[in-house]
C-alpha cells in the first residue's frame, strides 16, 4: 500500500471509531471525545493529501488544519461548557435522561 | 519509516478504540490523549512539524485538560460505570462499520497515484507566519474573534444559573461536585 493510502485508511478507521462512539455512547463527554476524534481524522486526511498532493509548497493543507485545530478548540470549550450547564440543570450527563428542552 | 508508521497507527487506533469502549469515563479521556498524541506523531512523520506541535499543545495540552475538568465538575458516581447495554448499540456499530468500510474500500479501489514528493522540504515556521500575515490574514483575524467569542460564551454558558428556585435546588444538593462550583 502506498504511503498516502495508508494514512487515508488510518483516518477512515479513526473516523469510523469516533462515529461508533458518538452513536452508541450515552455520556455527553464521551460523545464530545468522539466528535474530536472525527475532526482529527479529517485533519489527518488534509495533511496526508497536502504532503502527497501536487503542490506541497503552497501550504494550503497545513493552513486549513491550523484553522481547524483552532476552531476545534473553541468547539470543545463551548461544548464542555454546555455539558456542565446541562449537568447543573439535570444532575446527569446521560444523554438519554436529558430529554426535555424546558425543565 | 514502516515501523514508525505501524507504531503510530496502532497508537491512534488503539487509543481511539479504548476511548470509545472504556466504561470508566476517566479511562476514556486518557485513551483519547493517547490517540491525540499518536496523531501528532503522524503529523510529524508527514513533515508537518508545526501542525504536529500545535496538535500536541492544543489537544494533548488544552483539550485533554478541559475534558478532565469537565469530568471532575460533572462527577456522577453511578454514571461513571455506565453500562454498555444502552440503546441499539449494534445499530450504531453497524453504521460506523458501514461508513468506514465504504471509505476504506473506496480508497483501496481508487488506485491513487498521486506522486510521493517526499523530497519537498518541510515548511518552515517563517513560511507559515508569512502566509498567515498575508494571504490568510482575514481568516486569522476571524479566528481570533471566534476564539474570543467562544471564551466569553463558554464562561457565560457555564456560569451559575441564578433565579428563584434554582438556588434552593442547588442548596439541597450541595455536596460533592457542586461544592466545587460554589
Amino acid at each position: 500500500m502506498e504511503e498516502l493510502a495508508r494514512y487515508l485508511v488510518v483516518a477512515a478507521l479513526l473516523f469510523g471509531i469516533g462515529l461508533a462512539g458518538v452513536l452508541t455512547r450515552r455520556n455527553a463527554i464521551v460523545v464530545l471525545i468522539g466528535i474530536e476524534l472525527m475532526l482529527n481524522a479529517a485533519n489527518l486526511n488534509f495533511i496526508a493529501f497536502w504532503r502527497h498532493g501536487p503542490h506541497p509548497e503552497a501550504l494550503a493543507g497545513v493552513m486549513f488544519v491550523l484553522f481547524a485545530i483552532a476552531i476545534a478548540a473553541a468547539e470543545a470549550a463551548v461544548g464542555l461548557g454546555l455539558v456542565i450547564a446541562a449537568y447543573r440543570h439535570y444532575r446527569t450527563t446521560n444523554l438519554d435522561q436529558i430529554e426535555e428542552m424546558k425543565g | 519509516m514502516d515501523t514508525a508508521f505501524l507504531i503510530t497507527a496502532a497508537a491512534i487506533l488503539a487509543g481511539a478504540a479504548g476511548a470509545m469502549a472504556a466504561r470508566n469515563v476517566v479511562h476514556c479521556a486518557l485513551c483519547a490523549v493517547v490517540s491525540f498524541a499518536g496523531l501528532a506523531a503522524a503529523f510529524l512523520q508527514l513533515r508537518a512539524e508545526f501542525v504536529g506541535f500545535a496538535q500536541l499543545l492544543v489537544y494533548v495540552g488544552a483539550v485533554a485538560i478541559l475534558i478532565v475538568v469537565a469530568l471532575l465538575l460533572t462527577r456522577n458516581l453511578e454514571a461513571t460505570h455506565e453500562a454498555l447495554s444502552f440503546r441499539p448499540w449494534t445499530l450504531g456499530l453497524a453504521i460506523a462499520l458501514l461508513v468506514s468500510g465504504a471509505v476504506v474500500s473506496a480508497i483501496l479501489g481508487s488506485g491513487l497515484t498521486l506522486g510521493a514528493p517526499a523530497s519537498a522540504p518541510a515548511p518552515t515556521v517563517k513560511e507559515i507566519g508569512n502566509l498567515l500575515m498575508t494571504r490568510y490574514v482575514v481568516a486569522l483575524e476571524v479566528v481570533g474573534v471566534l476564539l474570543t467569542v467562544a471564551l466569553i460564551g463558554a464562561a457565560l454558558v457555564a456560569l451559575r444559573e441564578t433565579g428563584p428556585g434554582r438556588t434552593a435546588k442547588a442548596g439541597e444538593q450541595g455536596s460533592g461536585g457542586s461544592r466545587l462550583e460554589e
